[in-house]
């Protein structure tokens, strides 16, 4: 009897299985063929999307809430192309991603084949690495490597172009338990002295500030952050990504910083004598005007990812390590500091700046959000779309624990929402709430079909403003309230639209039925439901810093007169 | 990238822009040699792989650097790791623009999975050469101070037409600079240069 010969395509398979893979999302095509085929003989879960760019944001969410790599796979030309925003969003918050693609067979590669594209070039901007396989012996090695690569170091997408004689024909190669990469450097622990350092510039600090970002997310580093927040008496801020790293529910946590933060977490940066970024990376929304922010602090830099040392803020320290292996080794150098009167400051710019919105002229989204914090959306996932809605969950729905609040920040993604929901839903069985805007849901809200399918405890709640509510708001603040391209008019009704798909929903108008509504939908337990918020329209984020301006023009309201046109990039 | 490719070349050989396109304001004087923004020279050690190319230069794209000359030839070998032949090149890359963007350019070069080591030679001691071919439409009268041009800067005749000749030069840039600003009012009709290459001295790493 002849021993069965493996294709290519079963390669690649095994090679998942042999790395864990539970499951797979993905469109099927030509060129990926016999990797479908292989599929059939798997135990991993293959799901078919309704659009490529949902699977890539389910891969993302899968992976954002569990920390393990989410897979793709899609056909060769458009079905690649698709993936193109789902690599950039994963890219831009180091989100651990396989991303296969079918390709042409190598004999027609740069032929024009029909659905063939340059999917290697058209993505090396947006992929931590990427290949072109053309010999099937590498399959095992560039599998082995890929995983190796994408959640190793600072995660991110890695693509893998396999042309369809490649996984058709043999593979004999053996599989692959080590990588050789000598061009890839991983930092493990800080540098001994450098920490030092650091531990010594904490101690000579009044006034010290954590600035907590996705790095701390991704390391799992919140627990040794709250130790070391509370053995020194140090303030927690966090990015919008950063999120649930540590509970934001603890007193020494102000929340959200940057543009759209709370008004105390800005203040509390503003001040400070000394801010250690963890994790994070001093993005623009962060920092606004780069020359007024944090003027006169001393300022620790810890990454993983040395790039981000003096990219934008020259640091006074900077440690190249896992986030968490840091602070770990931080804790035994430090004391407690006498961090009373800075507390006390802090205290008093929660009482004087609290989050608000006005309480009368309709329905608030803000008001919707804080009842779902308030009604259990703390234990739940939370996921969400790009824009005001974003911001307002961002503020009122604090995120207590890790890998539980899921939304695309460096890309600001819109449409990512939805999908990223049903992928974290997926791969936690929790309970999950995706908030969204009319806006956004519409970009991918063919994913309907999908989280029916997959039975996905998804509880989805629109925001419907009608309208592109931040772009609204910048035209009405800076562009003299010409308002141009941010109306949605022709939105469909919601409620008919899920019923199409046997998604149950409920409309809400009033204040008085969200409480009945959210308990409604924690109660829901057969799949996917949707609420959909009618909101007011003409309603705006604050605090508010406009791009480009310092942190102390934050304006808690809407101004009297008539604002400059921001300087920053967006 | 082809290993054959021994020496490859941009389109935009330094010093042949603006010598043949004299209504453009040149960046550089090619005589006197003012430097108008700081020339950087950065060496790569990278994995011979379809498409490095393509990564080393994007980093350089997007910051809009642009790369004045590039250089990649096979590595024979690696110091601490263990080679096959053709496993590895060298490129040797020569910019200009802000330093601090540079030293990201370094990082993100450097992050790349296919880059082994990027390194910035800039103010260095380092050993550097070039090889210039320079074509000149040059009949009898000319040819003997062409000549004594070409004996005084080492440089060789490699083609000896009727009235065309083409000439080899290697050096470092400066001197093929000097050379082909002398040779600039014979008439050069074609000019080729391979880009700087350079290694670093002693046992340091290139």
């Amino acid at each position: 009897m002849t021993q069965k010969t493996t294709s290519g395509g079963e390669k690649v398979i095994q090679c998942l299985e042999r790395e864990g893979v539970e499951v797979i999302y993905g469109y099927s095509g030509g060129a990926a063929m016999p990797l479908f085929d292989a599929l059939v003989d798997s135990k991993i879960k293959f799901v078919l999307v309704r659009h490529e760019q949902g699977a890539t944001h389910m891969a993302d969410g899968y992976a954002r809430a569990t920390g393990k790599p989410g897979v793709v796979l899609v056909t060769s030309g458009p079905g690649a192309t698709n993936c193109v925003t789902g690599l950039l969003t994963a890219l831009m918050d180091s989100v651990p991603m396989i991303v296969l693609t079918g390709q042409t067979i190598t004999s027609m590669l740069g032929k024009d084949a029909f659905q063939e594209a340059d999917v290697t070039g058209i993505t090396y901007p947006v992929v931590k690495h990427s290949y072109l396989v053309k010999n099937a012996a590498d399959i095992p090695r560039v599998m082995k490597e890929a995983f190796h690569i994408a959640t190793t170091g600072r995660p991110g997408p890695v693509l893998i172009d396999l042309p369809k004689d490649i996984t058709q024909g043999p593979c004999n190669a053996p599989f692959v338990d080590s990588v050789k990469l000598p061009g890839y450097h991983i930092p493990g622990r800080g540098d001994a002295g450098l920490l030092k350092k650091a531990a010594a510039l904490l101690m000579k600090s009044k006034k010290p500030v954590l600035y907590v970002g996705n790095g701390a997310v991704i390391s799992g580093a919140g627990k040794a952050i709250m130790q070391l927040a509370e053995k020194l008496g140090a303030p927690i801020v966090n990015t919008l990504l950063g999120k649930g790293a540590c509970p934001e529910d603890h007193p020494l946590n102000q929340g959200m910083l940057g543009m759209h933060g709370t008004a105390y977490a800005n203040r509390t940066v503003q001040h400070c004598d000394l801010i250690m970024a963890i994790g994070a990376r001093w993005d623009d929304r962060i920092t606004g005007k780069l020359s007024e922010f944090c003027k006169d602090a001393v300022k620790i830099h810890i990454d993983i990812d040395v790039a981000e040392f003096n990219k934008i803020v020259r640091p006074d320290v900077a440690i190249a390590a896992n986030a968490k292996l840091a602070i770990e080794d931080l804790i035994p150098l430090v004391s407690k500091l006498d961090t009373r009167d800075w507390l006390k400051d802090i205290a008093g710019w929660r009482k004087q700046y609290p989050l608000k919105y006005p309480k009368k002229g309709g329905l608030r989204a803000q008001y919707v959000l804080d009842r779902l914090d308030k009604l259990g959306g703390r234990d739940c996932i939370i996921t969400t779309d790009v824009g005001q809605h974003q911001m307002w969950a961002a503020q009122f729905c604090l995120t207590t624990k890790n890998r539980h609040w899921l939304s695309s920040g460096g890309a600001g993604t819109m449409g990512f929402g939805f999908p990223s929901a049903i992928g974290a839903a997926m791969a936690t069985g929790k309970p999950t709430w995706c908030v969204v805007g009319d806006g956004g849901f519409q970009m991918t809200l063919c994913e309907l079909a999908t989280a029916v399918l997959q039975k996905v405890p998804v509880k989805i709640l629109i925001i419907n403003n009608r309208c592109l509510g931040m772009i609204r708001q910048w035209q009405e603040l800076f562009f003299d309230n010409r308002i141009s391209g941010a109306d949605l008019e022709g939105n469909p009704d919601f409620i008919k639209l899920a019923a199409a798909y046997n998604v149950p929903g409920k409309r809400v108008k009033r204040a008085g039925d969200v409480d009945k509504a959210i308990k409604w939908a924690m109660a829901h337990n057969d799949g996917p439901c949707l609420i959909e918020v009618e909101v007011v329209k003409e309603d705006n984020v604050f605090p508010m810093i406009p791009a480009g301006a310092a942190l102390s023009a934050m304006i808690i309201e809407k101004p009297k007169e008539k604002m400059e046109k921001p300087t920053g990039s967006t | 990238m082809n290993r054959n490719n021994i020496m490859a070349t941009t389109t935009e050989q330094r010093g042949a822009k603006f010598e043949l396109d004299p209504g453009k304001a040149p960046r550089r004087n090619v005589v006197t040699d003012i430097i108008t923004s700081p020339m950087h020279t950065i060496s790569l050690l990278v994995r011979n792989k379809p498409g490095v190319l393509v990564r080393v230069s994007l980093v350089f794209s997007r910051r809009g650097y642009n790369m004045e000359s590039l250089v990649v030839s096979p590595a024979i070998s690696v110091a601490g790791i263990d080679a096959a032949p053709g496993e590895f090149s060298r490129m040797t890359i020569t910019c200009s623009g802000d330093p601090d963007a540079l030293e990201q350019i370094i990082k993100q070069l450097e992050n790349l999975i296919d880059v082994v080591h990027a390194i910035d030679h800039t103010g260095h001691s380092v050993i550097e050469s070039e090889l210039a071919l320079v074509k000149l439409k040059a009949g009898l009268k000319e040819r003997t101070e062409i000549l004594q041009i070409a004996e005084n800067f080492k440089a060789k005749v490699v083609d000896f037409g009727t009235d065309s000749m083409i000439l080899r030069c290697a050096g470092e840039t400066d001197k093929l600079d000097a050379f082909v600003g002398l040779l600039k009012s014979f008439g050069i009709t074609e000019l080729v240069r391979s880009g700087k290459i350079l290694m670093a001295r002693g046992l340091d790493e290139t």
